[in-house]
């Protein structure tokens, strides 16, 4: 022990005698190790290094105002081809598995003679959910994630992150954050892990409180839904998928400021400190292999989001069933919920349903849009002829009416649902990992929480502005 | 799926990839530990797909895998573990990626640290290379990326580059399976120590820097006689690493001598979830 002890004072008697750039040294005794090995075993072709199609294509993505223009067109081609691509199969699916597969689990039910409570608990309750769950969010996705993984195999995100880097240095933050954030757009919990590329705690804490502000898997099919059913309804057929991807891309916009903003915010009070320098390297462009990354992009990405919002919604869908059908008084728990939560939600422009939706939804937020339109159908006058807990199959056209004439939903209400979409708690998954991460009560609290006083402060001000100039 | 080779290759001894079995994320009783190290984006994760056959998520932007990934594959009925650690420029900073790669090069000790190198930045990735180097002989360097080096007009020699590196230096194109059966065999032939390594160490460009450096080696040395690198470990001590001060008191570098791998390969950090 005595020995260990030595060698640690020896070290530091050494190290003193060294001086301060001992690193600066060591440094450059490496770069310039490596100079040497390189400068005897590469040959370079001036020719060919010179102009290169990569340089062309980097500058003009790389534009200080080109770039910006750039980005904003392809994440809104990405959207459109989404939008208007998922219509079909998504109603397809819909009517297979919410039509034809639900009867005849019905069928089989009465054929056994299962108990009616059972047969609901099972069939209404979590069949249903998670047959939702596919029709809605299987078909985006498998359009979504392959686009989105051709342009990461380009080479493309590294250049966004290089456009937003300057905006992240001036807000306080670290530049790597714009990378978390990309991968917050496919999951936070993936994305608060991947600011593990943080090197400083302080940046790296203002990374992990403002990834919830990339909009996830999760949440899109709502932004979507919403988009087409509400936003784009209002434009002329021929323009409904443009102005439905336009709402979805400024919902998406807005996250980013969100994030900019509370970074700033975050860093000028309870995380001051220096911004660290990095350097980014921007990859070489290459060509994206189609087939292969369809396929990996289905099976990686689209299944397993789908395989987790699939165990999510199989248990919400019972507790769903539950809540709608176990009576205290002359009404279900759910309707003593939405009751109680009217007011706050009204005052949010949105209504007790949607909040009681998000409350149910915190495991997953694949969710919310079949639990709000169950709760309206069951709760409102039931015109769909739904039982309690049953979540409906039910096509685009049929949600627009369920929504306005039974639960009497205005444009504020969907705009204001997209707003809260963006700014409401992460996730339990999420908030779990900000834990994992951080080990800090303080920080997961203010990360869990923050984004939902942001929602309740926005909302409430849409909310106003909306009735104060009778917009609605 | 097996590696591609061309036609050519199948009468060259050295097409082995009939060899290699994959064995997704079955890593029970590896008789040999393969750490993947190297710079981000330089293709650490397709070398590690075409191996075990896993589909590790691959995408091309640095920094996305930040914690580690481990699969298996059989090669000439040896089982081997394979571990893809994060991509970092050095081994040097305090960032947890660098950490969780340092640290699994330094304590986990695997058999062989294969460090992917991009063709078309080899000075930078060197960087990287150099220092593993310094931490453990067994390695094995996998030049990737030939074919984007050539049509940027890049030309490697990659025998000089072996002999200067003292180790085996494997041309590759992961992307397309090239020189996935070379690179097998020079894991093999370093694990059975088929290979004569002569690894190169950095060279100190200051006399007085040099002179310490040797004095603080010769202690370690003197505690701890059967250590791999105890230079390294004086370079970091000097510096005043704390983690490596650290594993001083605790005495894992003791542990360190007694090639028990066993016991500290998975203490670290926990192992992504590959689904």
């Amino acid at each position: 022990m005595n020995d260990t002890v030595d060698i640690l004072k020896t070290a530091k008697q050494l190290r003193s005698e060294l001086g301060d750039d001992y690193r600066a040294k060591l440094m450059e005794a490496i770069y310039s190790n490596a100079t040497q090995i390189t400068d005897t075993s590469v040959t370079y072709d001036s020719k060919k290094t010179k102009m290169t199609f990569d340089r062309v294509l980097d500058q003009a993505l790389t534009h200080p105002i080109g770039g910006f223009l750039m980005m904003g067109l392809m994440f809104f081609a990405v959207f459109w081809i989404t939008i208007t691509g998922a219509n079909i199969p998504s109603a397809l699916l819909g009517e297979f598995l919410l039509g034809t597969v639900y009867n005849l689990l019905h069928n089989f039910a009465t054929l056994i003679s299962l108990p009616v409570w059972l047969s609901g608990f099972l069939i209404d309750g979590v069949y249903l959910a998670t047959a939702w769950v596919i029709a809605v969010m299987l078909p985006p996705m498998a359009i979504f994630f392959p686009l989105f993984t051709l342009l990461e195999d380009f080479g493309y995100l590294p250049r966004v992150a290089f456009n937003l880097d300057r905006l992240f240095a001036r807000a306080g933050a670290h530049g790597k954050q714009s990378l978390s954030m990309m991968m917050g757009y496919g999951c936070n919990a993936a994305g608060v892990i991947s600011t593990r590329i943080i090197d400083s705690p302080r940046e790296r804490l203002v990374a992990i409180i403002t990834n919830n502000f990339s909009i996830c898997n999760g949440r899109w099919p709502t932004l979507i839904l919403m988009g087409t059913i509400f936003i784009g309804a209002t434009a002329p057929p021929a323009l409904a998928s443009f102005f439905a991807a336009m709402s979805v891309v400024t919902i998406a916009v807005l996250g980013i400021v969100m994030t900019l903003l509370v970074s700033w915010g975050l860093s000028k009070t309870w995380l001051q400190g220096e911004t660290s320098v990095f350097s980014l390297e921007l990859p070489p462009y290459r060509p994206p292999q189609i087939m292969r990354t369809i396929y990996t992009s289905i099976i990686d990405r689209t299944l397993i989001v789908l395989w987790r919002a699939i165990w999510m919604a199989a248990p919400a869908g019972a507790v769903i069933w539950l809540i709608s059908n176990i009576m205290i008084g002359d009404l279900s728990i759910a309707g003593h919920l939405v009751n109680f939560f009217n007011p706050l939600g009204l005052l949010l422009g949105l209504n007790g349903v949607i909040i009681v939706a998000y409350i149910v939804a915190i495991p997953a937020n694949e969710i919310v849009i079949p639990t709000i339109l169950m709760l309206t159908l069951t709760l409102g006058n039931n015109i769909a002829g739904a039982q309690p807990g049953v979540m409906l199959e039910l096509d685009q056209s049929q949600v627009y009416t369920v929504l306005t004439q039974v639960g009497g939903w205005t444009m504020l209400t969907a705009v204001n649902l997209m707003l809260f979409s963006l700014l409401h708690n992460p996730c339990s998954t999420t908030i779990l990992t900000i834990w994992n991460e951080t080990k800090n009560k303080k920080w997961t609290f203010v990360a869990t929480v923050l984004p939902i006083v942001l929602g309740v402060i926005i909302t409430f001000s849409t909310s106003m502005i909306a009735h104060f100039f009778a917009l609605v | 799926m097996t590696a591609h080779a061309t036609p050519a290759c199948e009468t060259c001894p050295a097409f082995n990839a009939s060899q290699l079995k994959k064995m997704g994320v079955n890593t029970d009783d590896a008789d040999y530990v393969i750490a993947l190290a190297g710079n981000p984006n330089t293709g650490k994760s397709t070398v590690f797909n075409t191996l075990t056959g896993l589909r590790q998520h691959v995408g091309n932007w640095p920094g996305k895998t930040v914690t580690r990934a481990e699969g298996g594959f059989n090669f000439n009925n040896k089982t081997y573990k394979l571990v893809d650690l994060p991509g970092t420029y050095s081994l040097l900073s305090t960032s947890v990626d660098e950490e969780v790669a340092r640290d699994f090069i330094l304590f986990g000790q695997p058999s062989v640290t294969v460090a992917v190198v991009d063709a078309t930045r080899i000075e930078r990735n060197l960087n990287l290379v150099i220092q593993i180097l310094e931490i453990t002989d067994h390695v094995v360097v996998a030049l990737n990326l030939l074919d984007e080096a050539k049509r940027h007009g890049i030309e490697v020699d990659e025998r000089h580059l072996a002999r200067t590196l003292g180790v085996p230096v494997i041309p590759m194109v992961a992307r397309k399976g090239q020189g996935v059966p070379e690179l097998l065999q020079a894991i093999e032939n370093v694990v059975n120590g088929e290979y004569q390594l002569r690894p190169y160490r950095i060279r100190q460009n200051d006399p007085k820097l040099e002179q310490v450096l040797n004095k603080m080696t010769a202690i370690i040395e003197q505690q701890y006689p059967d250590l791999p690198n105890a230079r390294w470990v004086a370079l970091r001590l000097l510096d005043g690493d704390a983690s490596i001060e650290e594993a001083i008191r605790e005495n894992r570098l003791g542990v360190l001598t007694q090639a028990n791998r066993s016991l500290s390969i998975d203490y670290i950090y926990p192992v992504e979830a590959i689904s």
